[in-house]
């Protein structure tokens, strides 16, 4: 393991430093040192998409990031989601659809949705199902999901 | 492990050349950080060229296009003008992963990891792309299909990396396109990839160039594909030829996801409609 190297970055909007091994993923050091435990790991290869976070507003997953990688740069979670106490329409609309059932893939689809919708507003079934397409989930069948996304984004625009 | 990021491609150049461990060039990250992963790798050294200067921009030059060693696959589908010349090199840039992975990974990366099944790069092939090279003491300039020497390797010496591809400038009347086949619609692995280049004078194809992925140690340009539809208008027996030139030029493996019989035959089929989509968009 290699000495631990100053990692000082934004996450969620807070400045927050911590110290990891170079070899360490964004992944972990999210989870282990800032204690973000909404960023799942499932496969910590890139295929499942549980670690989902945005670096720099580019979605990707942190399982495939060095915890170094973000210094100086800027990370949005789950856990960034919700505004003073208000769940963000994705997470109200999960809920309501029931969009999970073991809920760890949940965060994960959260964060890509959430990206989904700051680039295309009122996608449609295949545009949401091609956009989730990186984020598995073992339980619902995707259906649920997709109709969860649908009425967020619908609940989206007619706030604006 | 030690981490760096150097500020110019000469200064990640000289790291490499002064490494006396295993260096490996971090760009994006999907290949290295999975293989970090699996333990098949133990660098004593990642060199991080996402802080090389414009190693993170598309510019438009009076030759075509440059597009810089750490511009992740996202950034290719924003940029307009890149994507109306290369249509189809942005396309296969973009089957890449998921929406997760299009936020990371790289033409320059998906070239040396040089999997025979990388969607780019017969797709950039065809285009007639350039990888840029610097090295501790010189730079070359070299034509992408010879860059892969093998499954995971590729002709770049201990102290050289991509700093950028270039595309040319498309002529008049081209079109390309690239189509891949893979069991589900999303997030695999090529069977067979094929791209096309066309460009066309009096509504005929003055000039192909045809590449092949997946049917091969490499993906290949293959110059008869490309002559067995010079001069012609891609008649029924043309694409004929050219099925046949492609399904002639392979050498696959057998894997789960094909057969050698399998691939062979179906990187005719592929062909034939890629051609016909680069036809069209050539304005044929």
């Amino acid at each position: 393991m290699s000495k631990a190297t100053l990692v000082s970055t934004f996450v969620n909007g807070d400045a927050v430093q911590f110290a990891c091994p170079t070899e360490e993923s964004l992944m972990t050091a999210l989870r282990d040192r800032v204690g973000l435990t909404g960023v799942k790991e499932g496969c910590g290869t890139g295929d499942c998409g549980a670690c989902s976070v945005t670096l720099d507003g580019q979605l990707v997953c942190s399982c495939l990031v060095l915890g170094v990688e973000a210094d100086g740069r800027e990370v949005e979670t789950v856990e960034g989601m919700a505004q003073q106490g208000q769940l963000h329409p994705l997470q109200e609309q999960f809920i309501e659809h029931a969009a999970l059932q073991c809920g760890i893939c949940t965060p994960g689809f959260l964060v890509a949705a959430k990206a989904l919708l700051e680039r295309n507003p009122n996608p449609d079934e295949t545009e949401i199902r091609y956009a989730l397409a990186g984020n598995l989930c073992r339980c619902t069948g995707y259906d649920k999901i997709v109709r969860a996304v649908q009425a967020a984004a619908k609940q989206m625009r007619s706030r604006r | 492990m030690r981490y760096e990021k150097p500020t110019s491609a000469k200064k990640a150049a000289d790291l490499l050349a002064q490494e006396k461990g295993a260096a490996f060039l971090l760009a994006g990250g999907t290949d290295l950080l999975v293989k970090l992963k699996m333990g098949m790798v133990e660098p004593d050294l990642v060199i991080d060229i996402k802080h090389i200067a414009n190693a993170n921009e598309i510019q438009i030059t009076p030759k075509g296009f440059r597009v810089g060693a750490a511009v992740p696959g996202a950034r290719l589908a924003e940029h307009t003008a890149l994507k109306k010349a290369w249509p189809g090199v942005v396309e296969a840039a973009n089957l890449i992963g998921s929406d997760q992975i299009q936020g990371r990974c790289t033409l320059a990366g998906n070239l040396c990891n040089a999997s025979p099944a990388a969607d780019s790069v017969p797709a950039m092939i065809a285009a007639g792309a350039k990888a840029v090279i610097v090295g501790a003491k010189k730079r070359r300039t070299l034509a992408v299909e010879k860059i892969a020497l093998g499954p995971g390797q590729t002709c770049l010496e201990k102290d050289e990396l991509i700093e950028s591809i270039t595309l040319p400038k498309p002529a008049p009347r081209t079109g390309d396109a690239y189509l891949r086949f893979i069991p589900r619609t999303e997030m695999d692995i090529a069977v067979v990839g094929v791209a096309v280049c066309v460009t066309l004078a009096r509504g005929r194809i003055k000039s192909a160039r045809v590449a092949l992925g997946a049917v091969a140690p490499t993906a290949m340009l293959v110059p008869a594909a490309a002559r067995a539809i010079v001069g012609t208008r891609l008649e029924d027996d043309a694409l004929e030829k050219l099925a046949r030139a492609c399904s002639a030029a392979c050498s696959p493996i057998d894997d789960k996801r094909g057969t050698i019989e399998y691939r062979t035959r179906l990187a005719g089929v592929l062909a034939k409609r890629v051609a016909k989509i680069a036809f069209a968009r050539a304005g044929g």
